[in-house]
């Protein structure tokens, strides 16, 4: 029955969602985790999606890799701050906070909708389990 | 190519193609955000084409033989053209194919509600009252 893999469709694809919606919360959570070299400081990853063929023959989306972004990190001027190097930098991960919050918001809708696919075949379901009752 | 089903008509492979139907287009939703991921939809109209007419069914050697192979058939599926290029391949439009899957879900509700109300009938026949 189509129904089941549609639910198992988008059961992985909230999966896929809510991976993403981690890596932004990562990133945004360490938007101000500096450090005391380049080298040292946290890189933004972003999550890749692929599209997988299921058993039922529907695109099923899956999490390909987890990637790290490398972008250079950006140099602070903080004299005072306890990790600075000789020359007072500190180096803060190249994570833009708007483009962040953008990407979430984004993840967040496809995972509305990808929540509301799964109650719409849902009641689907029951609808046609009660054919014939009445 | 569907068959139509003696007792419920045109609504037997009609409920079975939105079916599949509703799965594909799920499977454009969940693939919004996949990269070079080209949506697709069933062309309704060409797979119901078939029914009525005569194909060539599988001989059948024994009376508890399936007689049509075409129940487990998926339908044929074509690209979905987008309105507006994007730049990472992907031909997903959310909103086209949420309002392509609120049509096939009508679609799909309609065709339940005729066999539910050829079932009915049958009902009544059998029973008399």
């Amino acid at each position: 029955m189509a129904s089941f893999s549609t639910l198992e469709l988008a059961g992985r694809a909230l999966a896929a969602q809510s991976t993403r919606l981690n890596t932004v919360a990562s990133n945004l959570a360490n938007a101000d985790s500096v450090a005391g070299s380049p080298d040292e400081v946290y890189k933004p990853r972003y999550a890749v999606f692929k599209a997988v063929l299921m058993e039922s023959g529907l695109p099923g989306v899956a999490v390909d890799e987890i990637r790290e972004s490398d972008a250079p990190a950006q140099a602070r001027y903080q004299p005072g701050h306890p990790l600075a190097d000789e020359q007072g930098y500190v180096y803060a991960p190249a994570v833009d906070v708007v483009e962040s919050m953008a990407d979430m918001i984004s993840a967040s809708r496809s995972y509305q909708s990808s929540l509301e696919l799964m109650n719409t075949t849902k009641d689907l379901m029951v609808r046609t389990l009660e054919t014939g009752r009445g | 190519m569907a068959q139509s089903d003696p007792l419920f008509g045109a609504a037997a492979p009609a409920l079975r193609v939105h079916g599949q139907r509703l799965g594909v287009i799920a499977g454009n939703i969940a693939n919004a955000d996949t990269p070079g991921f080209k949506a697709r939809d069933v062309n309704f109209r060409e797979v119901l084409q078939g029914v009525g007419e005569s194909s060539l069914p599988m001989a059948r050697s024994h009376a508890g033989h399936v007689g049509d192979a075409n129940m487990t058939q998926a339908s044929p599926t074509q690209w979905r053209i987008p309105t507006q290029p994007s730049a990472d391949g992907n031909t997903v439009e959310t909103p086209v194919e949420q309002a392509a899957y609120a049509d096939a879900l009508m679609r799909y509700q309609a065709a339940l509600r005729f066999i539910d109300g050829r079932m009915a009938s049958l009902n009544l026949a059998i029973r008399g009252s």
